[in-house]
């Protein structure tokens, strides 16, 4: 089976859709089982090992994050936050095969009583054909200011 | 309105042995007051030596709220400058951290100091020629802090220029700073890239006083550690599988109250104090192939195995650090309004360790510490309900009573259960001293 560019352009909007719309079931089936999402600090980093980041999350954290989401005792989500992404048309940047690279440009709006902040983003997908289906192999997120002193990012940029 | 200025009975009558009053958390002429006695008076962390590794090297930071500039000078020796041109205020650097080369050159008009801070040139001079320029502090350059000590490669200063030294005032608590950097084979650190910077709307002491706060991780943590180990056991792993690496980080923190009350509370003079002193939520970490022999291979294996042995959680160094020696990190509080402080988190190689020992290290600060932390969250949700609560004029006072002794001497080491308050108490004893100690009634 052959996937095309649109499909691939496809597939980045609803993945930000299910993140704006809390599906975040939907969203996990979507990941292969070893992928990791990464949230570098350092500007232009390359190492998500042996330096600090946000985040670099395999699969059993990222369902800890989004299980924890939905707690009774979860008290930095009384009330729960919300989240928007606005984003560019993403960019196609390779199609070898079953795996596809991506990279697109986006503002993220995350809210939650009086305070939202707004993030630009560079978004960075590392897709895999599987079974016919388009799975995300590994993302990677770059906060234009990561250098910047943060107050709470509690949902997924 | 001012009520504590010139006021020293009213700053002192702000702390009692059990309780203290809200306004040293939430009054900005009470912050005003800590900037100028407080961060004044006590020996201030500033930066990491390997932050300024090469002559010329230069890290802008904070003491309290004085913006200064650590930097290596071309003797080798490192320096603590205040961040202003003697000339007319301008910040002398702007960006975090760089290299100035031989000299600091104001990007206003062009004076320039030696990386000591001594003036090198001023263009134009000959217009100074019939003032009285060169009697005035002006002239003599950009102004250094009272004193500068380096502790095995971490940079402390005093701001003021006479007062108590750096033994006395840390004293055996630095025991733990040279245990952290005695789990090198090297015997010495380097910081690991950038810190976190995460920004709370609270009080600086919150944070402080949550470190030591053993009371606090199973039920503000419920939500983060206790699903990670619901998780875990939905997985079915078979016994002896390798665990998830989150459970091995974030899981002991849902220890019960009787690991915390056994791990112990030491606290020292000063308001220094640590948690763990028995074992702690690091004790349990799996060993690193490699890392113990290089240790025996440098210390000989029983002083290897008693470095290896301390596992303490938590160390306070009044007023406002945190260390985690087994884990290699530092948390810096920096105060910047009675309800608003930044956390920096540092994080260290140990210098001829195995690398995984720093992917462990980094793994627990973006895990822990970091502004998308799922652990970070509940803990900047308490601090600011707190200082949003204490508003409330109902009740005005704060309590730290929890397993408080007739007549606490705080001159003394003391080592008592683990989730004693008494760590808090001595923080406000030690703040009571170096607030009051340069204060002065008004006449």
């Amino acid at each position: 089976m052959n996937v095309s560019r649109d499909q691939i352009i496809d597939f980045i909007y609803d993945e930000a859709r299910m993140l704006d719309e809390g599906r975040y079931d939907d969203w996990l089936a979507l990941w292969l089982p070893d992928g990791h999402y990464w949230m570098p600090l350092d500007y232009q980093q390359t190492d998500p090992i042996y330096e600090t980041s946000l985040m670099y999350e395999d699969m059993f954290m990222l369902k800890l994050r989004v299980e924890r989401l939905n707690g009774a005792r979860t008290f930095s989500q009384k009330p729960k936050s919300r989240c928007h992404h606005v984003i560019q048309r993403p960019f196609v940047d390779e199609m070898n095969g079953d795996s596809f690279v991506t990279k697109t440009f986006m503002h993220y709006v995350e809210t939650r009583l009086d305070e939202q902040q707004l993030l630009a983003l560079t978004a960075r997908h590392d897709l895999a054909l599987v079974d016919g289906a388009l799975r995300i192999a590994n993302k990677r997120v770059d906060i234009l200011n990561c250098d910047a002193a943060f107050r709470n990012i509690q949902l997924l940029p | 309105m001012t009520r504590y200025t010139d006021n020293p009975d009213a700053v002192a009558a702000l702390i009692e042995p059990h309780q203290v009053h809200r306004d040293v958390y939430t009054s900005q002429e009470v912050y005003r007051l800590e900037m100028k006695h407080l961060f004044a008076n006590a020996w201030v962390f500033v930066g990491h030596e390997s932050q300024t590794a090469n002559k010329g090297d230069y890290f802008a930071t904070q003491v309290g709220d004085q913006p200064v500039i650590q930097v290596r000078h071309s003797t080798g020796d490192i320096h603590v400058l205040y961040n202003r041109c003697p000339h007319k205020g301008t910040k002398i650097v702007i960006d975090r951290q760089g290299n100035t080369g031989k000299f600091f050159r104001c990007p206003y008009h062009a004076w320039s100091f030696k990386t000591d801070g001594c003036l090198l040139a001023i263009p134009l001079k000959k217009g100074y020629q019939d003032t009285r320029l060169s009697e005035t502090e002006n002239a003599k350059g950009m102004k250094a802090v009272g004193a500068v000590h380096n502790h095995r490669g971490f940079i402390f200063a005093r701001l003021a220029a006479e007062g108590i030294s750096f033994e006395d005032f840390f004293g055996d608590s630095l025991s733990s700073i040279d245990n952290m950097v005695d789990r090198s084979p090297a015997g010495r650190l380097e910081v690991v890239g950038p810190p976190l910077r995460y920004m709370h709307h609270c009080n600086w002491k919150m944070l402080v006083e949550n470190q030591t706060d053993t009371c606090h991780p199973m039920v503000a943590h419920e939500s983060s550690a206790g699903t990670a180990v619901k998780l875990f056991e939905e997985l079915g792993l078979p016994e002896g599988a390798p665990k998830p690496p989150a459970m091995e980080i974030i899981a002991p923190f849902m220890s019960p109250y009787e690991f915390f009350e056994n791990m112990g509370i030491r606290t020292w003079p000063n308001g220094h104090g640590h948690t763990g002193v028995h074992h702690s939520i690091h004790s349990d970490y799996t060993a690193i192939p490699g890392y113990f022999e290089a240790m025996v291979e440098s210390y000989g294996e029983d002083r290897a195995k008693a470095i290896l042995d301390e596992n303490r959680h938590n160390t306070v160094y009044f007023p406002n650090i945190m260390v985690k020696g087994p884990i290699q990190q530092l948390r810096n509080f920096i105060p910047l309004a009675a309800d608003k402080t930044i956390v920096e988190s540092y994080i260290y190689r140990l210098v001829d360790a195995p690398d995984e020992l720093t992917a462990r290290t980094a793994m627990y600060n973006r895990m822990i510490n970091a502004p998308t932390s799922i652990v970070g969250h509940d803990d900047l949700e308490m601090y600011e309900r707190a200082q949003e609560g204490m508003m409330a004029d109902g009740l005005e006072w704060v309590n730290i009573q929890r397993l408080q002794t007739e007549d606490e001497d705080f001159t003394v080491e003391a080592v008592e259960n683990g989730t004693t308050e008494r760590q808090m108490r001595n923080q406000f004893d030690a703040w009571r001293k170096f607030m009051l100690m340069s204060m002065e009634a008004s006449a």
